[in-house]
């Protein structure tokens, strides 16, 4: 497999596995921390902006 | 004296028109990127050869790198939009500033997490007090100022204007961490990617890591118009254009 005689020695990654998956897992960590960190941003707003739409349309 | 401005930039300038537009571009930006990444990642994890010295450590540049890059592109993004937001007055530029903090941070702790993990089976530690380093840690603090600084006004006008002045004050680590492995004696290496020169690795070390640096932009532009977007929505929620968007949905 590419570089790497089998799986074992690819998840090995010689003897710095630990340092290479920490760092791509750091990476994904944020890379997905971004992301629903924006969907849950715009869905609280709309949840709220609908609502106080809502609110302001009874009023008047 | 009136400067004459090409009539896209005042399209920009409107945030209907930038709501509309990356509406358009976010689906493109996003495949392109999750493209990008995938390849990148798995060329770069599976297909790369490992580093003569280093071996497979060396497989964190791939993430390392671009990440570094992408912190101070978007650096400087802020600090430029900022600066047309209090020249021009533009709306639309203080909320694309105001979207490239918090992301900008988190690349910066990217950067710095996988340095240091980079660092400790390359150099035997986890951090050293280098030029490279700290002037990267600076960018951070700076990062993390901006956005507390937003934070402590109540009147949004005040807060744009604040966070443009010390954005554009912060501009000036931008070159002291570009040059830190020139002027100082550092443990960090060289650029790796320069314009004038060609790569020192093999293509099929660089490639891969091209690929990467592109990936992280695109993705960057995907989060940075999703953020704008939704601070536009939050900021001209008095328009009839927004009330009419949320009652429809």
């Amino acid at each position: 497999m590419g570089d790497f005689a089998s799986f074992t020695e690819f998840l090995q990654m010689g003897k710095h596995g630990l340092y290479v998956w920490l760092s791509y897992g750091i990476a994904l960590v944020i890379f997905i921390y971004n992301i629903s960190s924006v969907v849950l941003l715009k869905r609280a707003f709309f949840t709220k902006a609908k609502r106080q739409l809502k609110r302001e349309e009874n009023a008047s | 004296m009136t400067l004459k401005l090409p009539q896209w930039f005042y399209q920009l300038a409107s945030p209907r028109w930038f709501y509309e537009f990356s509406g358009k571009l976010l689906p493109w930006f996003s495949a392109v990127a999750i493209i990008l990444l995938l390849t990148g990642s798995v060329w770069g994890l599976v297909f790369a050869p490992a580093d003569y010295q280093q071996g497979n450590s060396f497989r964190i540049i791939y993430v390392h790198v671009p990440a570094s890059i992408l912190a101070q592109s978007c650096y400087m993004l802020m600090a430029v939009a900022g600066a047309i937001g209090l020249i021009w007055k533009m709306k639309m530029a203080h909320i694309v500033a105001q979207s490239c903090a918090a992301f900008g941070a988190s690349i910066a702790v990217i950067s710095l997490a996988t340095g240091a993990i980079w660092g400790k089976p390359t150099w035997g530690a986890w951090w050293v007090w280098d030029a490279r380093l700290t002037s990267m840690l600076v960018l951070l603090f700076l990062y993390v100022g901006v956005i507390a600084l937003r934070g402590a006004f109540e009147n949004t006008q005040s807060a744009d204007k604040a966070a443009a002045v010390l954005s554009l004050v912060g501009l000036v680590n931008i070159p002291i961490i570009k040059y830190s492995v020139e002027w100082w004696n550092t443990l960090h290496q060289p650029a790796t990617f320069t314009v004038t020169e060609k790569p020192a690795m093999p293509p099929e070390m660089w490639i891969p890591l091209l690929i990467m640096v592109l990936g992280f932009y695109c993705f960057f532009s995907v989060i940075l118009m999703h953020r704008a977007r939704l601070e536009v929505l939050q900021r001209e929620m008095k328009t009839s254009w927004v009330q009419t968007l949320i009652k429809s949905l």
